[in-house]
């Protein structure tokens, strides 16, 4: 709902008067066509829905908070003692020299670098092919396409071999250069642009002698604050929780990322397979603290970004 | 701007008319060099890989380093008459036809339900849908080890009420197909329920309300009226899953790897396609072959992806804006 009681001074909202017309009926009872039994039955399945994708989380949350023995034998949702998150920490930190804070400055580092390189590199492309007419444009924009329905893993093996031939193995741009490669981005800009931007305001700029890049500046840019937020929320958490790549291109653990520090974490520690012998003390509540470490950033920001997903700048791209 | 402004310094020079057609042919536009950073990265980190792959597939890496062209069609066969090959690829069918009409039903049946009814609930659940998209790759997994261990699991009860006491029981191989269908679903379908409720809302409450006037209760409603509408989202969903799905490597190599340890080895290292690329390449150091699958890997997911836009005519109208 955030996003209709938030202003949205964007032209798409503007063009779209269903988002008025849904405010202005907003104090009157919708006709939903709903029975007693609907009601009851609709309102079971979400909860049951709720505690399928809620629980798992509460549960990591309150994990760390636990013994290996609290965690086996008391309720699932008992909270041990919060002192005991701090323990924990010490215990992560004995993990090859404290190493996780390392990850996760590179984690930080890889997702800012590749935020700021892919923006830099699809909005000036998706404006271009939405506005003007470059060189091969058809083709580009098929390639976009066919790009998009290709998740970067199908090429992750050729990407090491290529990465490999520069000498960039195992370094941040091996990981850094491959993901700012962001076509769903060109295209959801392409897409917005072309839709949501009034082809007569360029024209009138370029009547006025602005030049192209002005144009974009001032006019491009300021517009596509609704894309912008969709843009680095979908980046952003993308470059977070990548795995794939930075496994296959990261060997040495100093440069690795939080996920595959975590997966060195799951497989070279007793904490899931006590058949494991070692004496590093991390266990179960460790390797939650880990995962919550990991989710809790980009849990808010999914939080403070939900509206950006149902906002106009995505449903634009699915328009009849 | 630069160019626009070399080309004015262009033009009044001597040779005017023939640098002046020139220049026109040659110079780049503003327009290309918007798109110029973004053509690079696609040739280098789209094209190329792709292009590389296949020079690589007909590559021999027996002696260590590549053999260009010498290996012919070795490679493919090699792939296609491994052992594992045949296992890989029935994995990632199996997954698929579980995954992907789970996902595409589940999705848009929950954006359905949620829409019934607009509100605080609607609103509150949805976010609570929402938030396991912030987990992915690693986490998910962990997570999910959790969650399928009897021994501490929210969820005990339940499976302990499937007899279904030990952890090795519920990840034995079978179960598989299964268990990654509901944690990618964990994972992923909230993302999409949000965009699903997005392209809801767009739907003109004059036509909602004079279906409910003509009598029409929230299932028929949802069904007929609402269901068409969102069509094109549901297209795309089945698509992106389809084309992810393929590629599932995390899930396998990850559970694989924790259970490793334990002398159970439950999960074979190439139960997927891509985990069987990975081990040709670094195990096997057989580059070769792990090409002729990547590329296989490719093929499949845009003859899958140009199917059902072929069949559904989607992105006619969105290529032509």
């Amino acid at each position: 709902m955030t996003s209709t009681t938030t202003p949205a001074p964007t032209p798409l909202a503007a063009k779209t008067p269903w988002l008025t017309r849904l405010r202005r009926s907003r104090g009157a009872p919708a006709l939903t066509g709903m029975g007693p039994i609907t009601t009851l039955i609709r309102a079971a399945l979400l909860l049951l829905l709720g505690i399928f994708f809620g629980l798992p989380l509460l549960w990591l949350l309150l994990a760390p908070t636990k013994t290996d023995v609290q965690l086996t034998q008391d309720f699932p949702l008992s909270i041990g003692s919060w002192a005991k998150i701090g323990s924990d920490w010490q215990n992560l930190l004995t993990f090859d020299d404290g190493v996780i804070i390392q990850w996760y400055v590179n984690s930080i580092l890889y997702a800012l670098a590749t935020l700021v390189l892919a923006l830099a590199v699809s909005l000036p492309a998706g404006y271009a092919l939405a506005t003007m007419k470059p060189k091969g444009r058809g083709l580009l924009l098929s390639l976009t396409l066919v790009a998009m329905l290709l998740p970067i893993s199908a090429l992750v093996l050729p990407l090491f071999l290529e990465i490999n031939l520069v000498h960039l193995v195992n370094t941040p741009w091996s990981v850094i250069l491959p993901t700012a490669f962001f076509p769903f981005g060109v295209f959801l800009a392409f897409i917005y642009y072309a839709v949501s931007l009034p082809k007569d305001l360029l024209a009138a700029g370029r009547i006025d002698g602005a030049s192209e890049w002005q144009l974009f500046w001032h006019v491009g840019i300021p517009l596509a604050r609704p894309l912008l937020g969709l843009l680095i929320f979908l980046n952003f958490t993308a470059t977070w929780n990548n795995y794939f790549l930075p496994f296959v291109m990261l060997q040495d653990p100093s440069v690795y990322n939080l996920p595959v520090g975590l997966q060195a974490l799951i497989s070279g520690t007793p904490a899931l397979h006590p058949a494991l012998v070692g004496d590093v003390p991390i266990h179960r509540a460790e390797l939650a603290l880990a995962g919550v470490i990991i989710v809790l950033p980009v849990a808010l920001v999914f939080l403070f970004s939900q509206r950006f997903v149902t906002s106009g700048a995505l449903t634009g791209s699915f328009k009849e | 701007m630069a160019v626009l402004e070399a080309r004015k310094q262009v033009a009044p020079s001597p040779t005017k008319t023939r640098v002046k057609t020139g220049v026109r042919r040659w110079l780049p536009t503003a327009a290309d060099l918007f798109v110029l950073p973004y053509t690079l990265f696609l040739l280098a980190f789209g094209i190329l890989p792709g292009v590389f792959a296949l020079i690589l597939s007909f590559a021999n890496f027996s002696n260590g380093t590549p053999q260009y062209f010498a290996a012919g069609l070795q490679n493919y066969i090699t792939t296609f008459h491994d052992f594992r090959f045949a296992s890989a690829f029935a994995n990632m069918f199996q997954f698929l036809l579980i995954s992907v009409p789970f996902g595409v039903i589940g999705v848009t049946g929950i954006a359905l339900l949620l829409h019934m009814r607009t509100g605080w609930f609607a609103s509150a659940m949805r976010t609570i849908y929402f938030l396991p998209g912030a987990v992915a790759g690693p986490t998910s997994v962990l997570i999910f080890l959790f969650m399928l261990d009897p021994q501490v699991s929210p969820f005990r009860g339940l499976l302990t009420a499937m007899h279904m006491d030990q952890t090795i029981i519920v990840i034995q191989p079978s179960h598989l197909p299964l268990l990654f269908t509901l944690l990618g679903f964990f994972v992923g379908a909230g993302g999409w329920i949000v965009i699903f409720y997005g392209g809801l809302k767009g739907i003109s409450t004059d036509v909602l309300e004079a279906a409910a006037i003509d009598g029409a209760n929230a299932w028929q409603t949802a069904l007929y009226i609402k269901l068409p509408m969102i069509r094109r989202y549901v297209i795309y969903l089945a698509i992106l899953t389809f084309a992810g799905n393929i590629q599932i490597f995390t899930e396998p190599q990850l559970i694989g790897a924790s259970f490793a340890y334990s002398g159970i080895g439950t999960i074979s290292p190439t139960w997927s396609p891509n985990e069987l690329g990975y081990y040709f390449a670094f195990n096997d150091g057989n580059f070769g072959a792990a090409a002729a699958i990547s590329l296989l890997m490719v093929a499949i997911g845009l003859i899958g992806a140009l199917a059902i836009i072929r069949a559904t005519g989607f992105f006619r109208t969105d290529a032509a804006v």
